[in-house]
């Protein structure tokens, strides 16, 4: 080809003559570390102001023995980590763990993740006009605001008028206090499934159909299918999925509309367990303290899944 | 080994609409079989109705001796690459051909051991560890055709096996594809929109049309002696001239020329004076000359299209347009007078009625 310089392709000495032009930097955008940083500071700074400073804040206020009423809500006094090893040390705070991972693993990761799951392949080859109206239904569980849900619930396991006692033939029958957890359990899989179905039910649109054919043709059946063609297809689906809906419900502050955490602490999950400490017991230092131990549970499993979730090929 | 048959299949979807109407095939044993058709004709879907995919909505299909109708896929004995190969993107080459067999409980050393023979069979040696992903189109039909035979089944079901492949690929694949049917001997059948790759692969070709079956022959019998207009339009590279038009005594006319039946015609009764018919014949069966010549039409040269050693020259006779294939160095140019003589061996009559053919 000829040497000849294409009057269209820029050289460095034809910039010459513009003026002053930008200097590319050689990172991606070619913008250098300044001016990348004058673009993203107006989300540095919310993320500051909403996100960190309250966590920051939140294990300072962990350091003190703050609390809603009397004299230390005036003048709080620094007490050091005395609120976290107390905390630690404490069977209440123990127990309570314990709870929030019986409820996270089945009301969240089995119940949730199964049913959904359970629900989007059964639904996949369902009649469109009743796929849409069952997707409807689930979905009003979830968007119905919770406590409007937990009146409804509350209608459900009523001892004397409740409407299970009324179907069962069970009058008399206190659900809620006889079966707390099993009752919350229960409540939060009726209200979260929806989440892992639509989920699922994506995840499940995006395998080839041509692949679970192939299966089927030499012979697989439905397990095999699932095993060997649905799962590892949806696999980041999954984890994506299980992350999400086990913080949540690590988290979630409902159950305590329903049981309010009793009787006797028997359904007293670590967020219901905060907010005694914090607002009915007064100690917002203690409470504080707890949050943080709670946030660092959250960072912990959300870092391990993210483990797991870069490891696929 | 086997055959296939089916016996008055029909495949009615919801809504009273048929994929498949009434068709009655006997596919031999060890044939290499075309599914021929445009889009929609419902070739895919009496391939998936074979294969076990689509449930048989009345009639019958058997391979070999058993009547395989309500079995399940993959207790017919039948195996299926898909247009889009179907390869599982997150096992190996290897575990995808092997697949099959741990399906049907075969040893992890014996399944291997096969996967491997199969696979070397196929040019895929050096590839066994490679995911789907870091193979080429080739490569992967390969494997997939790897994964089809390697339980050696009594039947292969191809679906549009050449349409994922670029154009040069396209044609290598079609020779490797006849090559490996002719050696393993298995009945085949393929589907395919392409005239060109049913002619040039298949032993017989079914040509459908809305479910139904139009034609079962040779490639030379539906080349030359297409059973109705809508075949002989379909059919060849370059579409058979298809003219309207009606009998004189003796002749068929052209616009205001006329030329004589065939003779293999002349006894044939029915094709009075005055009936109307469809006059077909392919661009390649017609002659063209600059200087006059007997019993041929006449008329001026519109548009020269160079397909490469031979020119599709257009010739408008009055009103109607032929189109004929010259060699290259014969073309003509635009604007010129010319004659043109069809061989009468290979000109068709068709019916304006029903389209089907005349001619015996």
């Amino acid at each position: 080809m000829s040497q000849v310089a294409d009057p269209l392709v820029a050289t460095p000495g034809s910039r010459k003559g513009t003026g002053r032009r930008p200097v590319r930097h050689d990172d991606v955008a070619g913008l250098g570390k300044l001016r990348a940083g004058f673009f993203v500071a107006p989300a540095l700074a919310l993320v500051g102001l909403f996100l960190v400073f309250p966590a920051v804040w939140t294990a300072y206020l962990g350091m003190t023995n703050y609390k809603l009423t009397g004299l230390s809500a005036k003048a709080p006094d620094f007490v050091g980590l005395k609120n976290f090893t107390d905390t630690l040390t404490d069977p209440a705070f123990h127990e309570s763990l314990k709870l929030t991972l019986v409820f996270v693993l089945f009301s969240g990761i089995l119940g949730q993740s199964l049913l959904g799951f359970a629900a989007a392949w059964v639904l996949r080859t369902t009649n469109k006009v009743v796929k849409s109206l069952i997707e409807f239904l689930v979905l009003l569980a979830w968007i119905i605001p919770s406590s409007v849900v937990s009146f409804l619930w509350v209608a459900l396991l009523d001892r004397g008028d409740g409407t299970l006692n009324a179907i069962l033939g069970t009058q008399g029958t206190s659900w809620l206090t006889e079966y707390p957890m099993q009752s919350i359990i229960l409540f939060n899989i009726w209200i979260g499934t929806a989440f892992s179905m639509l989920l699922f039910s994506s995840a499940l649109a995006s395998v080839p159909p041509s692949q679970m054919e192939s299966a089927r043709m030499v012979g697989a059946n439905t397990w095999q299918v699932l095993r060997d063609i649905v799962l590892p297809h949806i696999r980041g689906h999954i984890l994506t999925n299980t992350l999400l809906i086990t913080l949540w419900t690590f988290n979630t502050f409902t159950p305590y509309l329903l049981t309010a955490g009793g009787p006797n602490h028997r359904s007293e999950i670590l967020p219901v367990y905060i907010y005694k400490v914090a607002i009915a017991g007064g100690h917002l230092g203690v409470g504080a303290a707890i949050s943080l131990i709670m946030l660092l549970i959250n960072l912990v499993i959300a870092a391990v899944y993210l483990r797991v979730l870069r490891e696929r090929k | 080994m086997a055959a296939i048959t089916t016996q008055s299949l029909v495949k009615e979807y919801p809504g009273g609409v048929r994929g498949v109407d009434e068709m009655d095939v006997t596919i031999n044993d060890g044939e290499f079989f075309a599914l021929l058709g445009p889009s929609g004709c419902g070739k895919t879907t009496l391939l998936r109705t074979i294969a076990g995919l689509e449930e048989t909505t009345s009639g019958t299909i058997s391979i070999g001796n058993r009547d395989v109708t309500d079995l399940n896929p993959g207790d017919r004995g039948v195996s299926m690459v898909f247009q889009d190969y179907a390869l599982f993107p997150h096992m190996n080459v290897e575990d995808n051909i092997a697949y099959p067999m741990r399906v049907r409980k075969v040893a992890k050393e014996a399944r291997h051991k096969v996967a491997h023979e199969t696979g070397s069979g196929l040019a895929l040696d050096g590839l066994m560890a490679r995911r789907p992903n870091q193979l080429s189109g080739g490569q992967q039909q390969r494997v997939a055709l790897a994964r089809a035979v390697a339980t050696r089944p009594d039947v292969l079901l191809l679906d549009e096996p050449l349409s994922n492949l670029d154009a040069r690929l396209r044609l290598e694949a079609r020779t490797f594809l006849k090559e490996l049917q002719r050696d393993l001997g298995v009945t085949t059948v393929f589907v395919t929109h392409d005239q060109a790759e049913a002619l040039a692969l298949a032993d017989r070709i079914a040509v459908m049309k809305s479910g139904k079956l139009q034609q079962l022959g040779t490639p030379r019998e539906v080349f030359r002696r297409p059973s109705n207009t809508f075949v002989a339009g379909f059919i060849g590279s370059n579409p058979m001239n298809l003219v309207t038009t009606t009998l004189g005594t003796g002749t068929i006319r052209i616009g205001e020329q006329e030329i004589p039946l065939p003779s293999s015609l002349a006894d044939l009764p029915g094709l009075d004076a005055g009936r109307s018919i469809v006059w077909g014949v392919r661009p390649e069966y017609l002659q063209l000359s600059e200087d006059p010549l007997d019993v041929s039409l006449t008329g001026e040269v519109t548009v020269v299209e160079n397909l490469g050693a031979s020119c599709l020259v257009s010739v408008l006779v009055g009103d109607t347009r032929l189109q004929v294939v010259v060699s290259e160095d014969d073309e003509p140019a635009p604007g010129t007078k010319v004659w043109v003589t069809a061989s009468e061996r290979h000109s068709l009559l068709f019916d304006t009625e029903t389209t089907e053919r005349i001619t015996p």
